[in-house]
This record gives C-alpha cells, sequence and structure tokens, in this order.
C-alpha cells in the first residue's frame, strides 16, 4: 500500500509554495516518513524554523509550530525545548538561515549539545529573496549578488557542526530520497544535538544561473558527487576530490544540554524533574 | 544636461550612491530592495569599489561603521525586519559621531508581517530606533527622481553633520519605474575629515572612534553636543513640499508614497470647488514643524494620512498645537491596503 502522507499534512495547506523541480518537497517527504516510523504525536512534535523557502516547510506540517524570524530558528527552538524537554523539537531550513544569519545561534546550539534535530536544506543559494548568494555558494559561481563569480570560500556545513561540538551529524541528498528518512529517525533518536544536512537543488534561482540545463542535470550532480562514507574508506584521495561524504559522518555519546541542566537545578536545591 | 532615464526607485538609490561617491556598499538581501545590492554588486567592482554581502544585517552595518570610520562614502540598504537589525550599529554611529547611508525600503510588520508596501517605521525612524537617545536625519522621497536627489544629498549631509542619515521609502516608491534625469553630483563645501582613524601625517597624534565616555562629566558634554547638532537640523534642514496650500480651508498632510495618492485625491476635490491643500515633509528628522506653523495660521483642519496605524500624526499634533484641529485617516498596512484617490476624497470630504 502507498505511505500515507496526508495524516501529517495539515489540512488546506497544500498546495505548497515551492516551484517544479524544487528538492525542499523531497526533503518533506522523507521527514515525514521519518516522522512515522518514530510514531511521533503531532502535539507532542514541534517543528521550528526561521525564514526562506527551506522554512516554509513547517508550515505544512501538522504538528506544533513556531515560524520565526531568519536565522532565529536555533535559538527559539533551544527555548521550547528548556521549557518542554519531553517535547520532540525539530528544526528545519535552509543553507543561508542556519549558516549566514543564523550561524552564530547554530554553532551555539552545537555546543551545548540540546537535545534537538537540525535538517539543513543546502541549494547552496538565497532561493525565498531570488538568488543572492549564501555561504554555501562554491567559490566563484553565479548569484545575482556575484555576476562576476563568488569571491567568497564556502562552508562546509556538516565539518561546521562537527566543529562547534553536535554530537551526531550526517548527510544525504534530495536525489536519495529513500535515504533520507533513515538519517532523519537516527538524528531524531541520537540523544543531544543532531544535524542532518541534505544537499538540495534550486533550479529557479541557483540552476539557471549557473548553466544546469535542467532539474535532472542538477540532480545527476547531486547523484554524481555524493560517495557513501563507507565506500569512502576504500578510496584513494584522489577518486575522493571533489566528492561529499554521505551518511552518518559523525556520532558521540556526550552528556546532554537539558539533563545537564538538571544536575545544575539539584545542586541548586530545586526538585528534580 | 544629463539624459532622462526610466528607471525603478531603488535603482535610482543606487545610481545615486555611486554618483555622490560611495564606493562601499555593505547589505544583505532581502525584498523589497534586492535590486540596490543587485546593482551595486555589479557597478561598484568596475569603478575599483567594493560590494561585500555581509553575514547578516548586524554584520553589514558595523561594516559600514568600520568604512566610515577610514573616511569614505559607505552606504547599507535593506526593508524593516533587517533595519530592526542594524539599531544597535546606528546607536553606535550617532555615538561615534560617524556619517553613512542607510536606506530602508520598508515593508510591514510587525515582526515578519509581509512585503507590501507600510509607513510603520515612522517611529523607529524618527525617535532614535536604537538606545540611547538620539537622532538621525530621515528623508522620505516620494519619487523617482526623489529616490535619486535625496540620496545624493544624504551623504551630504551625512559628511556636514558627521551622522547616520537613513533614506526611508517604501516598495511603491522602490519598486515603481518614473522617468529620472540623473542630475551630476552638486558641487558642495564639506567639513575636512580630520577625525578619520587612517590618513594622518606623521608625528600627528592617532585617532580614536568610540562612543564610550568614562571621563567625568564627559558622557554629558558629548550628549550635549550631539543634541546641539539636533537643534542646527532642526533650524537649517527642514524640507518639506507645499502644494497649493496657500487659500486651503483643509490641508492633507502625508509623506513618501501616500502623497502621491492624496494629491490625486485633492485635485478631484479642488475640481469639486473644495479648497485643500498638501503639506508633505520630506525631511522626517528633522521634523518641518515651523511648516505646519504657518499653514496653520489660515487654515484651521488638517488631515493626516498615513499607511499605518498613525505615527505621524503626533510629530502633527506637537508642531500645530491647538491651533488646528487635527484628524487622522490610516490603515495599517496588509495586502490591498494602499489607499486610492476616491477613499482619500472622501476622507477630505468628511473633514472639509
Ligand atoms: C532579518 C531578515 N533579513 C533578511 C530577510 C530576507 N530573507 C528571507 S529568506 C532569505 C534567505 C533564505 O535562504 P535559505 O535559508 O538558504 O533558504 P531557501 O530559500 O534557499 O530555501 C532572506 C535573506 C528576512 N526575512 N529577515
Ligand atoms: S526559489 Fe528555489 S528554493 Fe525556493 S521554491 Fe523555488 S526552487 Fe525551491
Ligand atoms: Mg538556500
Amino acid at each position: 500500500m502507498a505511505f500515507d502522507y496526508e495524516k501529517y499534512i495539515r489540512p488546506g495547506k497544500l498546495p505548497h509554495i515551492w516551484c517544479p523541480g524544487c528538492g525542499h518537497g523531497i526533503v518533506m517527504k522523507g521527514m515525514i516518513r521519518a516522522m512515522d516510523t518514530l510514531g511521533l504525536e503531532k502535539n507532542n512534535t514541534a517543528i521550528v524554523s526561521g525564514i526562506g523557502c527551506a522554512s516554509r516547510l513547517p508550515g505544512y506540517i501538522d504538528c506544533c509550530t513556531l515560524h520565526t524570524a531568519h536565522g532565529r530558528a536555533a535559538a527559539f527552538a533551544t527555548g521550547v525545548k528548556l521549557a518542554k524537554p519531553e517535547m520532540t523539537v525539530i528544526l528545519v531550513g535552509g543553507d543561508g538561515d542556519g549558516t549566514a544569519i543564523g550561524g552564530n545561534h547554530f554553532i551555539h546550539a552545537c555546543r551545548r549539545n540540546i537535545d534537538m534535530t537540525y535538517i539543513i536544506m543546502n541549494n547552496y543559494i538565497y532561493g525565498m529573496t531570488g538568488g543572492q548568494f549564501s555561504p554555501t555558494t562554491p567559490h566563484m559561481h553565479k548569484a545575482s549578488t556575484t555576476p562576476y563569480g563568488n569571491p567568497d570560500p564556502s562552508f562546509d556545513i556538516a565539518k561546521l557542526a562537527i566543529g562547534a561540538g553536535a554530537t551526531f551529524v550526517a548527510r544525504g541528498t534530495a536525489f536519495h530520497a529513500n535515504q533520507i528518512d533513515k538519517l532523519i529517525v537516527e538524528a531524531i533518536q541520537h540523544k543531544g544535538f543532531s544535524v542532518v544536512e541534505i544537499l538540495d537543488d534550486c533550479p529557479t534561482t541557483y540552476g539557471r544561473r549557473n548553466k544546469f540545463k535542467s532539474v535532472i542535470e542538477m540532480m545527476n550532480r547531486l547523484k554524481e558527487v555524493a560517495v557513501p562514507v563507507k565506500a569512502a574508506e576504500k578510496m584513494t584521495p584522489e577518486q575522493l576530490a571533489g566528492k561529499v561524504l554521505t551518511g552518518i559522518l559523525y556520532k558521540e555519546d556526550k552528556p546532554e544540554y537539558c539533563s545537564e541542566y538538571q544536575k545544575v537545578i539539584e545542586r541548586a536545591g530545586g526538585a528534580a524533574r | 544636461m544629463s539624459q532622462r532615464l526610466f528607471v525603478k526607485g531603488n535603482e535610482a538609490v543606487a545610481m545615486a550612491a555611486i554618483e555622490a561617491g560611495c564606493r562601499y556598499y555593505f547589505g544583505y538581501p532581502i525584498t523589497p530592495q534586492s535590486d540596490i545590492p543587485e546593482y551595486l554588486s555589479r557597478e561598484l567592482p568596475k569603478l575599483n569599489g567594493e560590494f561585500i554581502q555581509a553575514e547578516s544585517e548586524v554584520g553589514a552595518i558595523n561594516m559600514l561603521l568600520g568604512a566610515s570610520a577610514t573616511g569614505v562614502r559607505a552606504m547599507t540598504s535593506s526593508s524593516s525586519p533587517g533595519i530592526s537589525l542594524k539599531q544597535e550599529g546606528i546607536s553606535y554611529m550617532a555615538g561615534s559621531e560617524l556619517p553613512g547611508v542607510i536606506v530602508n525600503i520598508s515593508r510591514s510588520g510587525p515582526g515578519l508581517g509581509g512585503i507590501d508596501a507600510s509607513q510603520a517605521d515612522y517611529w523607529q525612524s524618527v525617535k532614535g530606533g536604537g538606545h540611547g537617545g538620539y537622532h538621525i536625519i530621515v528623508l522620505a522621497p516620494a519619487s523617482v527622481q526623489e529616490m535619486y536627489d535625496l540620496t545624493m544629498l544624504a551623504f551630504d549631509l551625512a559628511d556636514i553633520y558627521r551622522t547616520p542619515v537613513m533614506v526611508l521609502a517604501d516598495s511603491v516608491v522602490g519598486q515603481m519605474k518614473e522617468a529620472l534625469v540623473p542630475n551630476p553630483r552638486p558641487e558642495t563645501t564639506l567639513p575636512e575629515k580630520d577625525w578619520v582613524v587612517r590618513g594622518r601625517k606623521e608625528g600627528t597624534e592617532q585617532k580614536i572612534v568610540k562612543s564610550l565616555f568614562l571621563g567625568d562629566g564627559e558622557l554629558e558634554a558629548h550628549n550635549w553636543k550631539l543634541h546641539g547638532k539636533y537643534d542646527v537640523m532642526r533650524e537649517k534642514e527642514c524640507r518639506q513640499e507645499l502644494f497649493m496650500t496657500e487659500d486651503a480651508q483643509l490641508i492633507v498632510t502625508a509623506f513618501g508614497s501616500v502623497a502621491r495618492i492624496a494629491k490625486t485625491a485633492i485635485l478631484t476635490a479642488r475640481e469639486a470647488g473644495m479648497k485643500v491643500g498638501l503639506l508633505r515633509p520630506i525631511t522626517l528628522f528633522p521634523f518641518p514643524t515651523q511648516a505646519y506653523r504657518d499653514v496653520t495660521g489660515q487654515c484651521k483642519k488638517i488631515l493626516d494620512i498615513e499607511l499605518n496605524n498613525g505615527q505621524m500624526v503626533e510629530d502633527v499634533r506637537l508642531s500645530v498645537a491647538r491651533d488646528a484641529e487635527v484628524h487622522f485617516y490610516g490603515r495599517p498596512p496588509g495586502a490591498g491596503s494602499l489607499p486610492v484617490p476616491e477613499e482619500l476624497f472622501e476622507q477630505i470630504k468628511k473633514y472639509y
């Protein structure tokens, strides 16, 4: 029987705003399958986002929703999680939202290791505002504000998360749709701050400026560059040049923030939760 | 004479900045002002200038502060939610007496609101949107030509008074296309920038750019100095447009895009034999208080129209005191809330 996505979709919210060929919808479907696998209760799950095409996702999912300010999802979500540690808190957003304006909140959420899952849809561009370059736009690629090519070096989101202290970091792509839900399931099950970066596409504002002839070409590119971590172990540095690793890149057991804070409460003479 | 062009208000801002000698732009994308960074990212490198897309509006305003401290002409632009984020930097620039131009192509709020036209940032702009009790000069263009002319003026005023200057327009003025005569930069005598942190001659003292004053009485003296400048601005820099006010029995007052719509309604009223005029403040700070006092000699009724729930009307009331009755008509921003001339004509009839 076909999977029933409808049960997690907020009534009356479809059709969505995304352009034909946009990868954000593929990520949303993966996320819904993951929620179903885990049997997440809608009213015990908070989905928090900032602003951007990616950040519109929570509007379509019938859970507790916070659609907040551009870049601030991690901060808002931290407030939710501290007040309601029993809730499953999932953040979603784009590369611009999470690593430019929200970069500071992002690294500090990683550092605290608070038990939330952050799904970042990295389409290498500010899609919603018409295609300005983001911190992940590849060097010398074109965007509406880099007509001569992007002079900035770019972030590797997964490495940034690991460096900042996230205790679960995974990467998938919009092409490898069947892997998305599996990564998200493991991320949510992990106790601590987990990051799932999904390499995504924006045909409308990035693809057309960078000579991708079609969405299929953009998807094929994701397929070509992705190398599963296991396969990479057997490859030489030359073979790995220009590739990106996918799968679970990092996992570590470390004290989680809400539990650590309980100890502070107990030391201060407050009641255990 | 310059040729006539047909351009968007946002492009006119960018063109004026270049003509004014601005070579450094720091911004962060946001609708409906992205034409400004897009234009400047294309044009500035051709002129050995630089365009930086910062990591956020907070980054951008502080880059502007830094560039300005070295004495170059620099600017930033954004739209309401981004302008909120710049308030910290604007307060520091005001406190450090640094020139700089900030363009706000405002949209509706509060919070994320929407991208439609709004004048709800009046209070934030003119009352000192950041902390500490300061003012910045605020210019309110109503046409594409004024977007150009007032941006040009903003750079001069910023240098003359060593202050941030804001150009406040809404998406109607920013996005519409009109004829523009891109006049060359006017000759102005500007004070020497003897305070810059770079380019001092050998043997002269190093300069400090700061807004921290810990010495006994230093901060108070600094504030008196700043407020003294605001008084000079009030005296010398008020600008307004008067339209058919000489014999008016009712004067409509509005700024920016709404003043354009009001003008059409006023012409309809004139055709109907009603003596109605328009007072359009062009500087929102300093507020043209004297112009209001002048017109209330003969006109006892003022109708203030804004695209918000009533903000400038407070300054209008303060200006006219009890010399005229002040009425207000406005609508909070929202899709389709731009008033049409017929609607404003109804209001004129109501209070005439
Ligand atoms: C304070 C503030 N600055 C700027 C914006 C404008 N803005 C909205 S979405 C966005 C970029 C979104 O890019 P990304 O997060 O990569 O998401 P995408 O649209 O690519 O999915 C920007 C700059 C805003 N809403 N608020
Ligand atoms: S603009 Fe790009 S990111 Fe936004 S919906 Fe369209 S394809 Fe997706
Ligand atoms: Mg993006």
